[in-house]
């Protein structure tokens, strides 16, 4: 395939058109001791992270890397499916749509597992059943990917068969090389990200550079230290709901959620009518939801998954086994996010290893 | 609504620092629309005008630290359709709850120079222990959204809605990044119900633990992390625990844990007493 070479000053000239054009470009901003995704102008140079379960530090790299950092407790789905959105309201007995006219968004910078996460998204809220506000997005949406030139203490994509090489569904895929005087490979995979690619310019890509992205790939993939077994999972995990190991669990676990607000898969919502104390409009506002909270599971008359337990096992099954059922694939993509952020640092890897281990 | 139409409103006040009472006074741009729904016709710190009950509901701020404050309590309760208790003293016992862990008469002789003018409980305890509680509402002091949402879905005869989750929720909704995994702060976010909209995490500083104990709180586990991972002391760990919902049985558990485990620590000699 026929690959362009470019700067880091080609790179900022791509965020300066998109901006130009009026398309919201969002990415890498360096926040309160992480990596977050924000509306940017420049990306951030010379950053890095340290991850291991429950942990996170934010670290200087000492080279020029505008992609060495790895995945940050900021997930794309807040762009796509936001934290709080106003369906519609209630005036006057009148049922008005809150959806906006949808804005122009570029992600850039969106890792192998991101991507193959927006795909699992897209299934679920454009499959069977459409969610208007979410497909009018995703259709004004560029994605600008970005191979991966290392791998955090948590990732393992590489298992999961998502990464560490960005697969298909972007427009654009950059690989950053020699991060101390750092240059980019470009690909298009769309028309759209062909136009991004003329718009800059930049000569081709010699040969040995191509082979360079394909030995950073592959160092990546052996930097992962995680593995995780996909290989019949579900048959596993089915066989096993009554597990001694998901007490243990449970001793840990704080039903906090953070697990499931970090996983760049996790789609639960509710709904509830917001009263203005003045006007008395309704406003039905829908919001993020976690399968570890109490209301989750509430139907007349009590919740259905009282404990810590059945809340944790819930989780995990739906996550790997119950989604294949319902949407033909894994919902984990292999980002290792809730290993990293969860508080006590439970490891969905090795409490899937130590349930399949005796079974 | 002709005045005589609109459900009555009380507001009483035991042991507390009238906070909470005043986050319905602080709900500027609403009070009117409230006056205009409810007539508010016992709130001491808003009016001299203090009506005789029947009420339709009394929010009841404070904890019950004597026995004149019992009886009067239970005179509250026989006078209210709804009662709703409001705040961490209302419904954990308050800052005040520590005398529970201590013996109150050493803390009257320290603080007064003649304590036996005192009249006192050995305790501070929630308005539950006392009389039957329709809601409790968290918080210190409590949030005015959640206030006026409490009390507008009583006067409009629903329940509240008001999320039994943990602050975690709020924090990643917000876009805060997480103090405790990512600086290793000792914060109590992910046992303690969220309403405060993760306001210490926005600033970077792990959560007080001001809003109560979540559902299903999982103290012993995070308190276990915290200690084992990010130096929290037993000493740090019970003080914490016992701020400013010292009486909220999941904290009060682990607290007493803490204790022995200081005292089992001070016998083996194993540096586990740290004051």
């Amino acid at each position: 395939m026929l690959m362009q070479r470019w700067t880091p000053r080609d790179v900022q000239a791509l965020i300066n058109g998109l901006r130009t054009e009026g398309v919201r470009v969002l990415g890498p901003r360096v926040g309160d001791a992480a990596i977050l995704y924000d509306e940017i102008e420049t990306l951030p140079i010379g950053y890095g992270d340290e991850q291991a379960p429950g942990h996170y530090r934010l670290t200087a790299r000492e080279d020029q890397s505008r992609f060495g950092y790895n995945l940050g407790p900021s997930t794309w789905k807040q762009f796509l499916f936001p934290p709080e959105e106003a369906i519609f309201r209630v005036q006057d007995g009148e049922f008005i749509s809150c959806r906006e006219q949808p804005e122009r968004m570029a992600f850039l910078g969106v890792r192998a597992c991101e991507l193959a996460a927006i795909s699992i998204q897209d299934q679920v809220f454009m499959g069977d059943f459409t969610d208007p506000g979410y497909a009018s997005r995703r259709e004004n949406l560029l994605l600008i990917a970005v191979n991966c030139s290392q791998a955090s203490g948590n990732c393992f994509c590489a298992s999961t068969g998502d990464g560490p090489a960005v697969g298909v569904g972007a427009d654009l895929i950059l690989t950053e090389l020699r991060p101390e005087d750092p240059y980019y490979l470009v690909e298009a995979q769309t028309e759209a990200g062909q136009s991004m690619i003329s718009a800059v310019g930049g000569p081709a890509a010699a040969p040995g550079e191509i082979d360079a992205r394909d030995e950073a790939l592959a160092a990546t993939r052996l930097q992962m230290q995680r593995e995780f077994a996909t290989e019949g999972i579900a048959e596993a995990l089915y066989a096993a709901l009554d597990h001694p190991h998901w007490d243990a669990v449970a001793e840990r676990c704080l039903a906090c959620g953070n697990c499931t607000q970090v996983c760049p898969t996790c789609f639960c919502s509710s709904t509830r009518e917001q009263v203005n104390p003045v006007s008395l409009e309704v406003t039905h506002m829908r919001r993020w939801e976690s399968c570890f909270t109490a209301d989750h599971s509430y139907l007349s008359g009590g919740v259905v998954r009282p404990s810590v337990k059945s809340r944790y096992r819930q989780w995990l099954t739906h996550k790997l086994a119950g989604w294949e059922q319902q949407f033909g694939v894994s919902g984990c993509t292999g980002c290792g996010r809730c290993v990293s952020w969860c508080p006590v640092g439970i490891d969905l890897t090795e409490e899937v290893a130590e349930i399949r281990r005796s079974v | 609504m002709a005045r005589s139409d609109r459900p009555r409103l009380a507001v009483f006040k035991f042991a507390s620092c009238d906070g909470c009472q005043l986050s319905l006074l602080d709900c500027e741009d609403e009070l009117l629309s409230i006056a205009e729904r409810l007539d508010i016709v016992h709130f001491p710190e808003a009016s001299r005008r203090m009506l005789t009950g029947p009420y339709d509901i009394a929010l009841v701020e404070g904890s019950i630290t004597t026995a004149h404050d019992r009886e009067r309590l239970t005179e509250i309760r026989e006078q209210s359709g709804f009662l709703v208790s409001i705040g961490a003293c209302a419904t954990a016992g308050g800052l005040q709850a520590m005398r529970n862990f201590a013996d109150v008469s050493d803390y009257a002789r320290t603080v007064y120079p003649h304590p036996e003018y005192l009249s006192t409980l050995e305790t501070s305890t929630p308005i539950a222990d006392y009389v039957a509680v329709d809601y409790e509402l968290h918080g210190c002091p409590v949030d005015k959204y959640q206030l006026l949402e409490v009390v507008l879905a009583f006067a409009s005869g629903r329940r509240p809605q008001i999320a039994r989750e943990s602050v975690c929720m709020e924090c990643k909704a917000r876009g805060n990044v997480c103090v405790l995994v990512a600086q290793g702060q000792h914060c109590l976010g992910p046992i303690t119900q969220a309403g405060c909209g993760a306001l210490c995490p926005a600033y970077s500083r792990g959560c007080y633990g001001c809003f109560g104990v979540k559902e299903q709180a999982q103290v012993g586990p995070l308190i276990d992390h915290l200690r084992a991972h990010h130096g929290m002391t037993l000493s740090q760990a019970r003080r914490s625990l016992r701020a400013y919902n010292p009486a909220a049985e999941p904290l009060q558990i682990i607290a007493l844990q803490c204790d022995k485990d200081d005292v089992s620590g001070s016998k083996k000699g194993s540096g586990g007493h740290d004051g």
